[in-house]
Parts: C-alpha cells; sequence; structure tokens
C-alpha cells in the first residue's frame, strides 16, 4: 500500500508572495513511477519536498497510503529522498552511511547489518562498503545516495533531479538502473523530479507538467497528469504542448471556419487546412492555433495533406534527420521541420508543406485542446 | 634565464633567508633565552653567556618544592582551562546551530549584542563580574573562574562556529531530518564531525585565553591553594624580599609554555585547515 493522494495542496512561502504551488490534486497509484515535470520555477521540487514533509503544506490535504500526513514529521512518513547533490554524510563510510538512518530508529545490529549488505549487493558497492564518500565517483555517490533510501524499505522514494550532476553517458547508464530498480522493488511508488524530458518520458507510468509563473494563479499548478504517450500525443493546452516534445510543436494562429464531429476546417496563412479534431466547441469563425510536431511535417509538391507553402531560412542537419526552419508567411512564427536523413537544400529556396489531417492539434482561443479523433498510441 | 622554478638572483635569496631568520631570532629568541635561563643557578644567571656552563635542574625541583604550591597551581589551571573550553564549546555549537540554521527574529540583532558584548574590556566588568562570583558563591575558588572566562570567550567561539555552521549543505540536514535525526543528533552526530577543524581551532583558542588569563585570576581568588598559574608564577618570592628568584620564575613559565605548545603540536594539521577552510570555494 503507497497510494499517495494531493487533495488541492497549496504552498505559499510567505503571506505576501504568490503561490508556488496553487491546488494540485492528483493520485499516485501503487508502484507507480510518477515524474514530476516543467520549466524552472514551476515549483516541482517544492511539490516533492511537500510529500517528503521538508516543507509544510499551507493548505490542502495529502495522504500517504490512506493516512493523512499533513502533520508527520519526514521520518514517520515512509518516505527516503535522493537529493541532488547526493548529500551523503561526509565522515561516514558507505556502509555507514546506509545504516545511520536504521541505527536512528532503533533497529537491532543483525537486522541494519542483512539490510545494508542486501542494498549493497542490489546495487553492486559492496567492494566499496568502507570506502568514504569523498574516495567514490560520482554515479557511486549515487548509488550509495539510493542504497540509503533502499535499505529503510520505504513506501515512497523521492528522487529530485537525481541525474543533474552526472556526465551525458553516465546519466543514461543511470537511468536505466533506476528503470530496473523500480521494476524489481514492485509495490513502493516513486516521484521523480526532473526539468529533463527524455528522463520524464523514459522513466514514467504517469508524467504530472506542472506550469509555472502566472499560469500557476490561473490555472492552477498542475497543467496535465497523464502517461507519457497521452501527453505527447493528446496534450490538454499549448503550455503542455510546447512543453513536451523537441524540438517543440509549431504553432500557427488562424480561424476556424467549420467544426464537425470527426474533423475541423481551419484556415492559416490563406489555406484551408482540415484537421482531425473535434472543435464544435469552438464557435466558427473564432481564432484558434494550429499545433503540428516538427517530426510530423511531410515536405513535397504533391501527396497527401494540404499544401503550406514555404521558404527555407536555415538548414541544421543532425546526421541522423536535419531541421528545417521555414517561413510561412508574413507575420507568422518561424516553423520547425524535422525530416530524416540529409537535407541538402540551398536557404531561400521555396518548398512545400504536407499537413496530414491525423497529425494536427487544435487549440481554441484561450489555448485549450480540442479533442483529437484519430486513433493514437497510449 | 631561470635556473630551476624561481627566478631570483642570489642576493635576492640571501636577503630572504636574512629577514626570515630575524623573523625567527625575534619571536624565539626570547623564548630560547627563558629556556637557557631555566637551566641557570646562582650568579651564573647575570652571567651574559647564552648557554649555562653547569647546567642544572635546580630551579624545577625548588619550583615544587618552594613555598608556593605550584603543582597544584598547575593543576586548577589545567582543569579550569578545560572546563572553560568544553562548555564554551557544548554553548557556541548550539547557539550556533540556532543562529547559523534556524531563519526568526531579531536574529541580526542578537548576534551584533553578542559581538557587542565581546567589545567591553575586562576592567569594565570587573566589579560586575565580583558581584556575579560572589552570588554564585564561586569566589575564592579556582572553579569560578570558569564562569568569567567562558562569558569572555563564547561571543568569539559563537561568531566563528556560527560562519562555520551557514556554510555546511543544506540537503545534508535535509538527509538527516530524512533519516529521522533531531536537532541535537543533527547537531552532534552530523555537524560536529564536519565541524572538527573549526572546533580544534576556536577551542585551542579559548583554551590558551584561559590559560594565560591574570585579571579576574588575581581578583576572584585570595587563598594559595585555588590559584592558576599565571597568577601563581607572579607571587613566587626568592629567599628574602630584596631577591627576585629569576630562575624559578623561568623555569616557571617553561613548564606553563610546554602544555599549549604540544596542543599546537598535535592538533596543528587540523588549525590550519579550519583557519583555511571556506576561505575558497572548493
Amino acid at each position: 500500500m503507497s497510494k499517495i493522494e494531493f487533495n488541492g495542496v497549496n504552498k505559499r512561502y510567505a503571506p505576501n508572495l504568490p503561490m508556488t504551488i496553487k491546488d494540485a490534486t492528483l493520485t499516485i497509484e501503487d508502484g507507480e513511477f510518477c515524474v514530476f515535470v516543467g520549466p524552472s520555477g514551476c515549483g516541482k521540487s517544492t511539490l516533492l519536498r511537500c510529500v517528503a514533509g521538508l516543507e509544510d503544506i499551507t493548505s490542502g490535504d495529502l495522504f500517504i497510503a490512506g493516512q493523512r500526513v499533513n502533520d508527520l514529521p519526514p521520518a514517520k512518513r515512509g518516505v527516503a529522498m535522493v537529493f541532488q547533490s547526493y548529500a551523503l554524510y561526509p565522515h561516514m563510510t558507505v556502509a555507514e552511511n546506509m545504516a545511520f538512518g536504521l541505527q536512528v530508529m532503533g533497529a537491532d545490529k543483525t537486522a541494519i547489518a542483512a539490510k545494508v549488505q542486501a542494498a549493497a549487493d542490489i546495487l553492486q558497492l559492496t567492494p566499496l562498503m568502507d570506502r568514504l564518500p569523498k574516495m567514490l565517483s560520482g554515479g557511486q555517490r549515487q548509488r550509495v545516495a539510493i542504497g540509503r533510501a533502499i535499505v529503510k524499505a520505504p513506501k515512497v522514494f523521492l528522487f529530485d533531479e537525481p541525474l543533474s550532476n552526472l556526465d551525458a553517458a553516465l546519466r543514461v547508464q543511470t537511468r536505466l538502473e533506476i528503470a530496473k530498480l523500480h521494476r524489481d522493488l514492485g509495490s513502493a511508488s516513486m516521484i521523480y523530479v526532473t526539468h529533463d524530458q527524455v528522463e520524464a518520458m523514459t522513466l514514467a507510468d504517469k508524467i504530472v507538467l506542472l506550469h509555472t509563473g502566472k499560469l500557476i494563479d490561473e490555472r492552477g499548478s498542475v497543467a496535465q497528469v497523464g502517461s507519457p504517450m497521452a501527453l505527447y500525443h493528446r496534450p490538454g493546452s499549448t503550455f503542455v504542448a510546447e512543453f513536451i516534445g523537441s524540438p517543440k510543436m509549431n504553432l500557427l494562429p488562424g480561424t476556424l471556419l467549420a467544426a464537425e464531429a470527426g474533423h475541423a476546417l481551419v484556415e492559416v496563412a490563406g489555406k484551408q487546412i482540415t484537421a482531425a479534431v473535434d472543435a464544435r466547441a469552438a464557435a466558427a469563425g473564432s481564432a484558434v492555433q494550429l499545433g503540428v510536431r516538427p517530426e510530423h511535417l511531410l515536405v513535397g509538391d504533391s501527396g497527401e495533406g494540404a499544401g503550406l507553402p514555404a521558404t527555407l531560412l536555415h538548414v541544421e542537419r543532425l546526421g541522423d534527420s536535419s531541421l528545417l526552419y521555414v517561413n510561412v508567411g508574413a507575420g507568422l512564427p518561424t516553423m520547425t521541420v524535422k525530416l530524416d536523413g540529409s537535407v541538402s537544400r540551398a536557404a531561400g529556396s521555396a518548398l512545400m508543406l504536407r499537413l496530414m489531417p491525423g497529425q494536427l492539434h487544435v487549440f481554441d482561443s484561450t489555448g485549450q485542446a480540442c479533442q483529437r479523433t484519430v486513433e493514437l498510441p497510449t | 634565464m631561470a635556473t630551476g622554478p624561481s627566478s631570483r638572483p642570489l642576493w635576492g635569496s640571501a636577503l630572504l633567508y636574512a629577514a626570515a631568520a630575524l623573523v625567527v631570532f625575534v619571536s624565539v629568541g626570547p623564548f630560547l633565552y627563558m629556556v637557557a635561563t631555566s637551566f641557570k643557578t646562582g650568579s651564573a644567571l647575570f652571567d651574559s653567556s647564552f648557554w649555562p656552563k653547569n647546567p642544572s635542574t635546580n630551579n624545577y625541583t625548588a619550583l615544587f618544592e618552594g613555598a608556593q604550591p605550584f603543582g597544584r597551581h598547575l593543576l586548577n589551571s589545567m582543569m579550569v582551562a578545560t572546563l572553560t573550553v568544553s562548555c564554551a564549546l557544548v554553548m557556541a555549537v548550539t547557539a550556533a546551530y540556532a543562529l547559523g540554521r534556524i531563519r526568526f527574529k531579531g536574529k541580526g540583532l542578537l548576534m551584533l549584542t553578542i559581538l557587542g558584548v565581546s567589545m567591553f574590556p575586562q576592567v569594565a566588568v570587573l566589579s560586575g563580574m565580583f558581584e556575579l562570583i560572589q552570588a554564585l558563591g564561586l569566589f575564592n575558588r579556582a572553579i569560578g573562574l570558569v564562569v568569567p572566562y567562558t562569558i569572555f570567550t563564547l561571543p568569539f567561539t559563537v561568531w566563528i562556529l556560527t560562519t562555520f555552521m551557514r556554510e555546511l549543505p543544506n540537503e545534508l540536514e535535509e538527509a538527516a531530518i530524512m533519516d529521522g535525526c533531531g536537532p541535537l543528533r543533527i547537531i552532534f552526530q552530523v555537524f560536529m564531525p564536519l565541524l572538527w577543524p573549526a572546533l580544534v581551532s576556536t577551542g585551542l583558542l579559548a583554551f590558551i585565553g584561559a590559560w594565560n588569563e591574570f585579571l579576574f585570576a588575581l581578583t576572584f581568588i585570595v587563598e594559595d591553594d585555588q590559584r592558576t598559574v599565571p597568577v601563581g608564577i607572579s607571587l613566587i618570592s626568592g629567599a628574602t624580599a630584596f631577591e627576585v628568584p629569576w630562575g624559578t620564575i623561568m623555569a616557571a613559565s617553561v613548564i606553563v609554555t610546554l602544555p599549549l605548545l604540544l596542543l599546537v603540536l598535535v592538533f596543528q594539521k587540523k588549525i590550519v585547515s579550519g583557519l583555511t577552510a571556506g576561505a575558497v570555494k572548493g
């Protein structure tokens, strides 16, 4: 049992400051890997620290395994935390670091030794048990920090940007180890904070995307909760659409001409474009935004989908793919197109973009998404 | 051009070493003279030669067999200094935790007040302190000196330790909280081991202060048995009122210096890292 429920959680650091967390309501199921993600300043670390008990909740309720924990001290919540800087005790060996929490709780010595050994086996730390943290590499320190969490057999693991201090290669490896750890530990839930959407997409069962800045006050902290594929394919708002996916989604201002159950007709840059969305909630003639991801755009003078003439501004070749920056009309934002392979075209040349109805998103004037009507992965 | 890591000309090196020798001579010279004199007796004391011709330890034995209970004075000093250091450190570490890591109103004012206290000269508080000692029933008892010494050491100790305490990473404290530690356990099991260099440095300075203190020791104690070493030495008298027993005084001075020398030698590595820690990042 390690379900976590947020019920209208608010957090304000001081009465005269704006809300850091506003009306966070969500549920993290037993054994679920939940990632809090968002731009900097969105309060994702604050929300994690509220679960840990390092920050008080201003109002609202937080339940762990059915128990209200608002006023419970951190050590009594059944949570363990892995810090960004690892926060190992510098004067203790690896073994002592892992055992310390259990000693404080007053467990007996043989039980502690057994648990520490078991954790060391899982994390391959056995040869390092007598070393001090300063004698370990970054990746090893990270494993000790995780080991310190494992020995407590918590109901919930909390990770605060655990990979951000590692180099790129080690980050990928540790990411895989954390995914494996989650599979092995089974019933414990995990909450993982990151600003890196690759980590979020690859690790999460459930992503919680948080608003930043003014949007917190206008719409509450939580922008969207869902599986990685749901956030990618069915973003609920322009904020989510632009945050998830790299390079970010192209948004073009347009006008809704007609809406039916299965599709809508939108005018953008003087062209009529059909999108497979249900836009009946928006009034015909109202301003909308048409969204399309760079990887979903095609280039070709003929073929499926509506054509949109464009001028090439710049090409970035990444080896496996190329990014084309194009202009589709005066006053319209520059669009990004991602194509496979190396594209060799001169800047200034004209090309025709093809927009497939099934790949398009439509957002109403307030930035809310219209339901897509095509079959999508979940 | 350069014949090594430094390109200093020969006369430059010579000058540098001469200057260094001068500094060493000025600072160590009196001490060596004191040691040499302590082994001289009789008229040899007024001899101009540096090393004694017939060194003897008479002065040392005379010291412990004389009218004053010098051994007792030493023990008193030892006890007072040790107690002062332990009281000051325990109070300072806990105070530094509060001042360095907990946010509360009036902290700045409190810190300034603590600093202000240390600005008063000893003489200014002498009469007040006398009343306090008397009220506590500690007048004329060596242990009573721990009170004024601790009071005078604390501001400095608290300030230094607060600075160190502030620099300890936040996440370390939070990790300890997650492990179920209360404030006392955080202070003594997590932070204390990290503060060792600072504790050794401030503790040593507190020890030296208490060890050398004269005015309070002279004022608050009249009984010979309860005196501390600095006062004891000043009261060493010769066979007649006209004789100043230089030999014995020098022997006493050497003995008094030894514990400090020993402490500094034992802890010197820690002191250096303590004095420089936090000066630069990394």
